[in-house]
This record gives C-alpha cells, structure tokens and sequence, in this order.
C-alpha cells in the first residue's frame, strides 16, 4: 500500500477484490456496479459514489478491452476510497499520448458500444482526487485511484 | 425547465419499456449520444439520456453516471436481457419514434436544455 491518503482520509484498509474478464463485453461494467453498490452500503456521499464508479466503469472497460482481464481492489478509509485496478496485459508503450482526450486505439467492435473515444484515461483522472498509473510494454498495467469527499 | 419522464414519454410519443413506476421522476437536463464515455465525461445526475445505442452498456453507462431516464430514438428497441438489467436497476426505458435530432429538438422547444447550456459552469 503506497503512501498518499493519510492524512485526508484516514489508513486506508483492504476490503474487496474483484475479478475482471478479458473480452467480456457482455457483462462488462458488472464490477464497477458493485463496487458502486459496495460503497453505497457504506455509506459513502452519492457524490463519491458517482466518481468511484466513473472512474472504476472506465478502468474495467479498459480492462476488458485491452488489458486481457484483471481485477479490481477496493480500499477505503473513514473518509476514503481507493481503488486499484491492474492487469496483466500488453501495457501502454505511450503514456503521455493515451493520457491525451481523443486518442485511442480501439476496434471497430469496441466503438460499436459507445467506447473507445479515447476519453476513459483522462476522465478516471479528472474524477480522482489523486491518480497514479504504471504500465509498461508487456508489464501491464496498473491504475491508483483515491477519492475523498469533496 | 425541469419535467417529468411522464412529460418526456408523451412529448415524444415513447413506449415505456420498464419502471413505469418511477416515470413521476424530475429530470433536469438532457445528453444526447451514442458515446458512452462522452455520457461518463460530461452528463450530470437527474439526467435524460437519448440514445440510438441498445447494447448493454447503455444501462450500466447510465447506472454509473446516475442518469434518471433512458430513451431509445428511431424506434430502436432493446433486447429482453437489457430491459431486465435496466429493471434491475430501476431505470425507466423508453423508445420513440422519432429520429435523434427531431427529438432532442421536440424536447428543446418544451424548455429543457442539455449541460452545455445548462450545467454548472459548464457554458461554452
Ligand atoms: N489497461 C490497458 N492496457 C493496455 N492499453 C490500455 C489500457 N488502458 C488504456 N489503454 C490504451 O490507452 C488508450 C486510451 O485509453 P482511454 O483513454 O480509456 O480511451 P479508449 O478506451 O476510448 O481508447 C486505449 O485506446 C489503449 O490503447
Ligand atoms: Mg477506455
């Protein structure tokens, strides 16, 4: 667990991890829906609840999409929610440029339901209130979102 | 100007596919796309999204962005299995005849507005 929610939010804990299937467009945004459920059962703001699940609705699109599967983590803290959505996948070899609003590679397939407008990266950060990524060619990649009430 | 769904399914002569029950629901403003990921970056909550998409995403797009209402334009309608997920979720569906810009534009001359003209902060 890296450094960063405390003090804003309290010592965020483990709580959940959910599994993300490579491929499955079908069911694709079944994990972000019960994390949504899972915070909102906890009592979290509906403002936090929409962001976490914004952000989390992206992250797991992305999985399935290019990731080749993954998972996603849920930690919270009293005042907190991270999550940590990783894969093991082809990684993204530009950063910088699949940061950028527009750019994207995906399928046909992928744009037939309503994605894959390049703006998922950039809207999970504009929806945290701190964001890390690591990916690399062929070391996956993996996603830190932290949310605190704003 | 806000309006009912109710208001909304009779303007544009819509069938209500589900959650009949929940169509006294206010909406505040319009989005209309077929780009879910424009939906997640720029729609509000209390949100009527019109779509010419019917795949599943449209109904965990709109779960997750707190849309109030769906409506499918050009008489499109959605497969049983998405209509039983939109039930799940106790989202109002609703499919009309008329064509995406006719509809956003029978909508516009009954006052509501989508967020670039209405959402907070958000005027272009
Ligand atoms: N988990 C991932 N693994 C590999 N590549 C990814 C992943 N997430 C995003 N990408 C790459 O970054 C690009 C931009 O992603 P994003 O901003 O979500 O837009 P979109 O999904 O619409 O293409 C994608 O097209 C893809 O090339
Ligand atoms: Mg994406």
């Amino acid at each position: 667990m890296s450094a960063g929610l405390a003090p804003e939010g309290g010592q965020p804990e483990f709580l959940r991890a959910f599994d993300i299937q490579a491929g499955d467009f079908a069911g694709a945004g079944n994990v972000s829906i019960a994390v949504k459920n899972l915070l909102k059962e906890l009592g979290f703001a509906p403002e936090v609840l929409r962001r976490a699940a914004i952000a989390a609705f992206e992250a797991e699109m992305n999985v399935v999409m290019y990731g080749g599967g993954g998972h996603m983590e849920v930690f919270i803290a009293p005042r907190a929610v991270r999550l940590v959505i990783s894969d093991h996948g082809p990684g993204i070899p530009d950063l910088d440029l699949a940061m950028q609003e527009g750019w994207s590679t995906a399928t046909p397939e992928m744009r037939e339901m309503g994605f894959g407008a390049g703006m998922g990266l950039p809207n999970i950060k504009r929806n945290s209130d701190q964001f890390q990524i690591t990916t690399a060619p062929g070391q996956g990649t993996r996603l830190q979102v932290d949310i605190f009430p704003r | 100007m806000p309006a009912s769904l109710a208001q909304v399914a009779q303007w544009l002569r819509a069938d209500v596919l589900c959650c009949a029950h929940a169509m006294d629901r206010s909406i505040a403003m319009c989005h209309g796309s077929d780009l879910m990921s424009d939906v997640l970056a720029f729609s509000h909550p209390n949100t009527l999204l019109l779509t010419g998409l019917t795949n599943p995403q449209v109904v965990r797009t709109a779960e997750v962005a707190g849309i109030y209402g769906v409506v499918f334009v050009r008489g499109k309608r959605p497969r049983e299995v998405m209509v039983a997920l939109a039930e799940e979720y106790g989202l109002p569906l609703m499919v009309s005849p008329y064509a995406m810009f006719d509809a956003c534009g029978l909508l516009f001359s009954q006052g509501l507005r989508g967020w670039s003209l209405c959402g907070p902060g958000q005027r272009p």
